[in-house]
Order: structure tokens, then sequence, then C-alpha cells
């Protein structure tokens, strides 16, 4: 049977880790699917200027496409290299929830995520959010420090 | 030393100047005021003119009849879809695919930000000063009855709103005119668009612009003390262009979060002194009932109250007159209706809540002086308003309001005012340039233009006395419910048609809840 991981990446060095963290466990696995997921900060409660909201789709997909550009494509570039089966994903919405939400959709067995981030992209995605995915995932979470 | 002598001859000299250049700075003010009230006369006295033989200004019948028509033809829909309107803002219908995309709470937001503010503050002081308590009740009824107007008007924003290839939205009146109409195989549709963007273009110069900076002007000199209002508009104009035109977002941000702290603030303040008084809630909502139909004595009785009533709520939550479709137009739905059903929640808040809450407060400080012999309001010397205790009218009314309850609170009220006009020019530089690019086509020099005729009129609005800059403002945001509601008369027929549509959908259970 196969196991299927998603790897919550943030774009720095600690999702860097738990991207080798993973890839450490699922080759000793053997066969597992890997699944690179980003999630970009969003909620659908927030306050925005009309000028923003006219140009949110269009931004949203500037984001979309930069998220996979930059950093879950390399990701999965580099599983596919060591030969693993590895798919990637770029989500809006609240981390924690969202990356439990890929998981339960994918028959996830298990999340692995970096423990804090230092700044930049990492900052938005988690901090507090580790400790609310912990808390609340339906699956085993896995935090690399 | 040799600079220290430099400095002290140079402050001398200013100093010597200043009474000279403030002469000269009222001079300005006057100058611009006179020079402006020319100028509007005429367009205002056709906007507010009476019915033959009555004090009655035809437009605000037009509001009401037509906000009681969309409430008739609809069926009540602000009260059927109460409820479901609430789920939509929760985003229980919303698609988890759509994730990052404008949601409904997000439309209804931005929309508010540009309702909410100076009417809600300002304008119930002026309707409760001059059409007594008894204004307060029929301004909750123009509320109610407008959140069908909101419902017609948003529908359509969305049905009829241009999705470029890039991804970016322009909706509201003028898309939904041309478009509706050519849908229907009505002639003219093009030319009611162009004359509501015109309206519109003047709209946000007036009620969007000047009457926010006249207020905000008018806030900071009674906290600071007097000074000439040109000064307050270089400094509006200077923050507003740098958002506008700078694209200093951060500005724009910052305002966007502190405004709904704001309100909530506000109302928090306002429900703090109706609790303190809860002994007198009773009497003011008496006071309330009796003025709308007796008027109590105030100016024009009756008549006076129910007028100044509804023009404030049409001032205020600006249902039928179309600015709001041009907001909620951006959400991400394959709905219409949907963000009609949310839209018919701004006049609620923006009206029924908000403005009760102020004209709460007003009555139970009693500000407004009461004759005891006969229970009736005293008039002031000139018999055009209700007397206060210290002379106050408009924004400093409400202040005085709420500073008997909470000594401290005018401070907060000057920053809220501030901040409120500030918001409320954003969005309407908005609404303004959408309507301009509609009329002079998109692309920059285009957009620079309106932007900066936007930024002059912040200066000219600081500047001006506030009564050539309120009349101008009714009547360039009135000017614009004449077309968009005379124009929805027509498309209200493909509103309905969603209705019924979207309800069948609903009753058989085809649409369900996502988060269910």
């Amino acid at each position: 049977m196969t196991v299927k991981i998603v790897i919550g990446l943030d774009g720095t060095d600690t999702g860097e880790r738990a991207l080798a963290f993973a890839k450490d466990l699922a080759s000793k696995m053997g066969a597992c699917d890997l699944i690179a997921a980003y999630v970009i900060e969003w909620s659908p409660f927030t306050f925005q200027t009309p000028e923003e909201n006219a140009q949110r789709h269009k931004r949203r997909e500037e984001e979309i496409n930069l998220a996979n550009a930059r950093i879950v494509e390399p990701a999965v570039a580099a599983l596919k290299e060591a030969g693993f089966n590895a798919t990637g994903v770029v989500r809006h919405g609240d981390v924690a929830e969202t990356l439990n939400k890929i998981t339960v959709e994918n028959g996830g067995s298990q999340i692995i995520v970096g423990r804090v981030s230092s700044d930049g992209f990492a900052k938005r995605i988690f901090g507090s959010s580790t400790q609310n995915l912990v808390m609340h995932a339906d699956v085993p979470v896995t935090v690399v420090g | 030393m040799n600079n220290f002598k430099t400095l002290g001859l140079a402050t001398a000299a200013t100093l010597a100047a200043a009474p000279l250049a403030a002469e000269e700075a009222i001079g300005i003010d006057q100058k611009v005021n006179q020079v402006f009230a020319d100028l509007t006369g005429p367009f205002v006295s056709l906007i507010f003119a009476p019915f033959p033989g009555t004090t009655f200004p035809w437009i605000v019948m037009w509001l009401v009849i037509a906000a009681s028509i969309f409430t008739l033809y609809f069926g009540f829909v602000q009260f059927r879809y109460f409820k479901h309107a609430i789920q939509l803002v929760k985003g229980d219908y919303s698609d988890p695919n759509d994730a990052g995309e404008v949601s409904h709470f997000q439309a209804l937001a931005t929309a508010l930000s540009g309702t909410v503010g100076l009417g809600n503050i300002a304008g119930v002081a002026v309707a409760v000063g001059i059409g007594g308590p008894g204004a307060t009740f029929w301004m909750i009824l123009a509320g109610l009855l407008g959140m069908a107007s909101k419902f017609t008007e948003c529908t359509l924003g969305v049905k009829y709103r241009n999705e470029y290839a890039d991804g970016t939205v322009s909706g509201g009146p003028m898309y939904y005119i041309s478009k509706g109409f050519k849908e229907l195989g009505l002639p003219g549709g093009r030319f009611l668009a162009v004359l509501f963007a015109i309206f519109c273009i003047l709209g946000a110069l007036g009620g969007g612009n000047m009457f926010q900076a006249n207020q905000a002007h008018a806030q900071i000199s009674g906290i600071v003390g007097d000074y000439p209002g040109w000064i307050t508009g270089i400094v509006f104009a200077g923050v507003v262009f740098a958002v506008i035109v700078g694209g200093i977002k951060s500005i724009a941000h910052v305002t966007e979060k502190i405004v709904p702290f704001m309100g909530v603030l506000y109302v928090g303040a306002a429900m703090v002194i109706l609790v303190v008084n809860y002994d007198k809630i009773g009497w003011a909502f008496g006071q309330i009932f009796d003025g709308a139909f007796t008027g109590l004595g105030v100016a024009g009785g009756m008549v006076g109250a129910l007028i100044q009533g509804f023009k404030r709520a049409a001032f205020s939550n600006e249902a039928g007159v179309g600015s709001a479709a041009i907001a909620h137009s951006a959400v991400k739905t394959n709905e219409p209706i949907t963000e009609g059903f949310v839209s018919l929640l701004e006049p609620l808040i923006d009206t029924v809540v908000i403005c009760t809450m102020t004209a709460l407060v007003i009555v139970i400080s009693q500000q407004m002086i009461i004759d005891p012999a006969t229970g009736n309001y005293m008039l002031n010397e000139a018999g055009t308003a209700i007397a206060t205790v210290d002379g106050n009218s408009g924004v400093a009314l409400t202040s005085a309001a709420f500073a008997s309850g909470i000594s401290w609170f005018p401070y907060v009220l000057a920053i809220a005012v501030v901040l409120f006009a500030f918001s409320t020019m954003i969005s309407w530089s908005y609404y303004g340039l959408k309507a301009w690019t509609y009329l002079f086509g998109e692309g920059k020099v285009a957009e620079l233009t309106f932007k900066v005729i936007f930024c002059i009129f912040v200066v000219i609005g600081a500047s001006a006395s506030l009564g050539p800059v309120i009349d101008f403002s009714d009547a360039a945001i009135f000017a614009m419910a004449v077309v968009n509601i005379f124009c929805l008369y027509f498309l209200m027929k493909l509103v309905k048609k969603e209705l019924f549509a979207y309800t069948a959908r609903l009753q058989t259970g085809e649409l369900k809840k996502h988060s269910a």
C-alpha cells in the first residue's frame, strides 16, 4: 500500500529541512507519494480597498504562479529527481486548516512541517500556524526543528 | 551667533506677517465659497425643487417611492432573505476553490467603508437638529425600504460587470444600464449610462470628497482652534494624492484596518451611553415616534421631520444612488443575485443600526432644548433648526452629545471623523475613476487627470463653508439616483428572473452549503 505524505513548504530553510526529512523518511518507507504543499495565508474576512478588490483575481493568479515557480515546482522537481512520486499544490487560506484539508482530500497519512520560520514568506505562513496544525490536524504531524 | 540672529529676525518677520497672512487666507476661503456657491446654485435648486405648491422636494419622493416599489416587486426580499444574506456573508455557500478571491464579506466591508462615515455622524445630527427626533423614525423606515433598492442595483452590478482578460473587473450602473438596455432591446442605454457617469463624477467630487474634507476640517478646527480651511485641504489632498496617485498602499491599508475598528468603537461608545441612560431609552423612542407624526414643534412639522429623515438616510446609505453597485461588482461569485442579498445588509448596518445609535445618543443627551411648557422643541432665532444647549449643529452636536456621557470621547470622535472622511474619499475616488474611465477610456493619462482633479476638490471642499458644500454634495449624489432609479425600473425584471431561478434551486436543495 502506498503511503501519502504532505510536506508544508514555506520557501525558507525551515521548509527545506522539512523537505529533506520527508525524503529521508520516504526512502525508508518504500512505496510513498509526496505532496509538496504551499499555502498562501488568506482570510475572507479582511478589509480591502475597492481598487484592491477589482484587481484581486489578477493578484491571486500572480501569487499562485509565483509560489509555484519559486517554491513548489523546484521542490517537486528535486523530489522526482531523487526518484520519488511527487506532486505539488498551492492554495490560499488559513495555513493550518488548509494543510489539513489538502491531506484529508488526498488521503494523506502524515504532515511534515518546519518548526518556526525566520522571516519573509515564512513569517506569514508558519509560526502559530504550526501550533494550530499540531492541535487540530486529523493525521499525525511531524515538526522538523 | 549670526545664525541665531538670522533665525530671530526671520521669526519676528513671520510673526509680524502672520495676521496679514491669516486675513488673506480667510479672504481666499470666502472667495472660494462665493464662486462655488454661484456655480452650483442652479444645479442644487433643480435637484431640490419642491412639488408645486408644497415644500416637499421631489427627489426625496423619488427615492422613497422607488424603494417602496422594489420592496413590493421583490416581495419584501429584505426580510425574507435576511437570514440567507447572513449565511452568504459567513461564507456558508462560498466555493472553497475560490479561496483567495474577493469574498462576500470583503465586498460588503469595502462598500460599507464608503458609506459608513460622516453621514452617520454629522448627517444624522443635521437631520435630528432640523427635523427633530421624529426624523429618526423616517430615517429607519427609509433604511429598511432602501435595502430593496440596494439589492436590485448590486445584483445588476455583478451580472453586467466587465471582466477583462487580465482578470481585473469594472462594474456599476454605467455597465448595467448600457448592457441591460441592449439586452432588453431598449434605446438610449448608452446615453443614460453616460449621463450617470457624469453625475457619478460630480457625486464623487461632492459627497465623496468635498463634504468629507469640509467636515474633517470643521472637526479638527473645533479642537485646535480656527484656522483657514485650505491648510487642511492641502494636507488631506497630499495624503489622498500619495495613496491614489503615488500608490502608497500602506496608508490605505492602515486606514482600511483602523476604520472598522473605529466603527465598532463608535457603536460601542453609543451603547455605553445608552446603557448608562437605560431609563431614558423608552422616553427617547417615545420622542422619536411622537416627533415622526407631530413634528414636536420643528420647522415644517411632520413633513419637516420626514424630509430630513429620508434625505439623510439616502445620503448616508446611498441606496438607489448606484455607488454600491460599483463596489460590490468585484465579488467572486457565479450567482450575481447572491451579492444582491449581501448588499441588502448595507443600509441595515449603516442606517438602521449606526444612524439610529447616533440619533438616540443625541436625543438622550438632551442637547436639544425642550420648552417645558409645551413639551415641544424650541427653535433657534432664525427658526430654521432646533435650538441646542451650546448652539451646536452638525458634527459638533454629535460630539457634544457623546461628551455628555463620555467626556473624552470628542477626541476619539475627531480621529474617527478624519479617518472616516479619508476612507470615504478613497472609496469615492475609485467610484469617480470608474465613471471617468467609462467616459474617457482606460489609460494612465485619463486616470491621472481624474485623480489630480479629485485632489484639487479636496482643497476646495475644506475651504468652502458648510452650506454650499452640503447642498452641492446632496444634489450631486441625488442626481446619480435620478438616472439610476429610472433605469432600474426597466431592468428590475431581469433581477426578478435571477431571483426566481436562484430561490427555486435553493428550495430544491440544488444549492448546498459548502461548509456543511
